[in-house]
């Protein structure tokens, strides 16, 4: 029972990471309609800047993260200005493919300023078990695992102010309703879209952060992208309390189905086994946990 | 005036129906074709035969397969490769346990079975639609290159998985040079393109087009919904398995079922978008500029770099390769969101009026 405990656990907390990711794309989704498929190669190229400025320049931390931040905007800014304006009003399936390309290019871009070479990634947390716990209930917690869970938590509580409180927020979530009837009012299209890109990379740049710490910054960062799909479609694509609750059904799931299952079949199930879950969950819910009900009129 | 298109003369339903109203368009076609089969055949190098030739007219035959799917049925999917993987095995083992399995029907049967498993996978689709079911094909994405690898049955046990394909020999004779293989693809895609291009003017094509621009309103005029999708993805999986059986046997050789991976779906679907949704004709340009693509880069980066008196490491210049790849995606779709074959179709409008366009 420990032992089952521990895994649940631990799946929840890699869950957590999964969400981090996903809440990227959920962000872009809900703003503009774009299925941004560049949110993985976001995460790398966010990763990589921020470890490529830390050794090129030697700055503190804080600072590296802001340039990083920084960058991370222009490129949500460059984005919106070169890729999706040409393509407003174009459908969602042209756009996607917009954004693989963009995936495309980010990846090929950040390898070439930075090197394809693997790069360890310190922010002062270690990948070791909580005593405590460790002592009172013999159930393996990563401390790190814990403070990515921590700061996930935060920065959905930040984005939940910011989505709910604030003028752009409203502004926001104004365009995710209905697109034409928010510029009727006067809000600025573009520019909101800019932000929301912005704040989605942003996002991109906690998990790349999060993710390299953990697995050491590498071009396989762009296929956590992958795991976050599932966790999407199960959440729904429109809403961020899916995205964590999904994170943590997938998370968890996964883990044990690893543990359970794996040995069954002979192993390596993590590839899809997400993906499975998440359709036979949308046998039942078509639009995820969380989604937007789709009301289909003639 | 170069190009006549004008006019209604039609005077059967024979005339009506025919594939290629125009006389021009006719000649063009046949003369495509001869050129192809006959003139291609005696200038084109091995090179050009095995690296450009053969690849692009088997993903030309994949992505036809996506683009009836996609582009007329409206049902994205990024699991391709997976139904290609399923058609090259099936094909492959069918041979391989069947004695005496003529290899068109080991081709043919591979198809069916990879039509079996497309419709397997196509059932979600009646209830999931748009961008869920994308990520959702994403399953057999995953899923079933890792079976194919697992159940190590599926490539005769060997150790490394990879399967060695049989030599293609039909009716007593090989198919060994270069020239021969493409000869024989060629029949097979040409064959199979011109299927598709009479299937969709059908009332399946129809129906599937009615499903595509909207499905409730398709249902309501009496479309079955349900045999509409299940065909489309039937038929769509069959053309990628037979592509796939074709991609192991013929161009290959010897395949395993992990190259049948994301990145060859997301090809495939670059060509469907950059060709054309929904048209036959886009589909082969679409192949033509990926597959031509990357070899025009290979060739222009070197050539790039010592223009501007660079010196690029290998590494360097596959970064180089990607993000050209990407921008130039990103553009093309900027420029042309509808793809080649509506560029070729506006050409065909300005030669129409050409050159007293007012």
């Amino acid at each position: 029972m420990q032992f089952f405990f521990e895994v649940l656990i631990g799946g929840l907390l890699a869950g957590v990471m999964y969400s981090l990711v996903a809440l990227g794309f959920v962000l872009i989704y809900k703003a503009s309609g774009v299925f941004n498929f560049a949110q993985g190669a976001m995460v790398f190229f966010a990763a990589l800047t921020f470890v490529g400025l830390q050794e090129k320049t030697g700055l503190p931390f804080w600072i590296v993260l802001a340039l990083t931040l920084a960058v991370m905007i222009l490129l949500g800014v460059l984005t919106e200005r070169i890729v999706l304006r040409p393509l407003v009003n174009q459908p969602q399936i042209t756009l996607f493919m917009a954004t693989i390309g963009l995936s495309f290019l980010l990846e090929g871009l950040s390898q070439l300023i930075w090197g394809s070479d693997v790069r360890r990634l310190d922010l002062g947390l270690q990948d070791e078990p909580i005593q405590v716990v460790m002592d009172r209930f013999g159930i393996l917690i990563s401390k790190f695992d814990l403070a990515a869970a921590a700061v996930a938590g935060v920065l959905v509580g930040v984005l939940a102010v910011f989505f709910n409180k604030t003028r752009i927020g409203r502004a926001l979530r104004a365009v995710a309703d209905d697109h034409q009837a928010a510029l009727a009012v006067g809000i600025p299209l573009q520019q909101i879209w800019s932000i929301v890109w912005s704040v989605a990379g942003f996002v991109a740049l906690v998990a790349g952060l999060l993710w390299g710490a953990r697995n050491g910054v590498q071009f396989a960062l762009t296929f956590v992208a992958l795991k976050a799909l599932p966790v999407l479609i199960l959440g729904g694509f429109e809403s961020i309390l899916g995205a964590i609750v999904g994170g943590l059904i997938i998370g968890a799931a996964e883990k044990l189905a690893e543990v359970y299952l794996g040995p069954l079949v002979g192993g390596g199930i993590e590839g899809w086994f997400a993906y499975m879950l998440a359709l036979l969950f949308l046998l039942v819910r078509p639009e995820g946990l969380f989604g937007e009900k789709r009301i289909d009129r003639v | 005036m170069f190009y006549r298109e004008a006019g209604q003369f039609k005077t059967s339903y024979a005339a009506d129906q025919q594939l290629f109203p125009i006389r021009q368009d006719r000649i063009a076609m046949l003369a495509l074709l001869v050129l192809a089969v006959a003139v291609v055949p005696l200038i084109a190098s091995n090179y050009v035969l095995t690296a450009i030739l053969l690849p692009f007219l088997v993903f030309a035959l994949a992505a036809l397969g996506l683009n009836i799917l996609t582009g007329y049925a409206g049902q994205l999917s990024l699991g391709t490769a997976a139904f290609m993987a399923v058609g090259a095995v099936a094909a492959y083992n069918f041979q391989l346990r069947i004695p005496g399995m003529p290899v068109l029907g080991s081709f043919v049967l591979g198809g069916l079975t990879a039509a079996l498993v497309g419709i397997g996978f196509g059932l979600p689709s009646l209830r999931i639609k748009g961008f869920y079911l994308a990520v959702a094909t994403l399953a057999a994405q995953f899923f079933i290159p890792w079976l194919l690898v697992k159940v190590s049955w599926f490539s005769n046990n060997s150790s490394s998985g990879v399967i060695s394909a049989q030599p293609v020999v039909i009716l007593g004779f090989a198919f060994d040079s270069p020239v021969r293989k493409y000869l024989l693809v060629l029949a097979i895609v040409a064959l199979m393109a011109l299927a598709a291009k009479n299937l969709v003017r059908s009332s399946i094509g129809r129906a599937w087009m009615a499903v595509r621009d909207m499905d409730v309103a398709a249902e309501v005029i009496g479309i079955r919904i349900m045999r509409t999708k299940l065909i489309a993805f039937a038929v769509s999986s069959f053309y990628c398995g037979v592509a796939g059986a074709l991609y192991a046997s013929v161009y290959l050789g010897s395949v395993e079922a992990d190259g049948f991976n994301l990145d060859l779906s997301f090809r495939i679907l670059f060509m469907v978008i950059i060709g054309g949704v929904g048209s036959i004709l886009g589909s082969f340009l679409g192949a033509a500029f990926i597959t031509l693509m990357p070899i025009a880069l290979d060739r222009l980066l070197p050539w790039a770099a010592e223009l501007l008196n660079l010196n690029l490491p290998a590494g360097v210049t596959s970064m180089v390769q990607l993000v050209v790849f990407g921008a130039l995606i990103i553009l093309f779709l900027i420029v042309e969101p509808h793809g080649l074959a509506r560029l070729w179709q506006i050409g065909k409008e300005k030669l129409r009026l050409w050159p007293f366009p007012y």
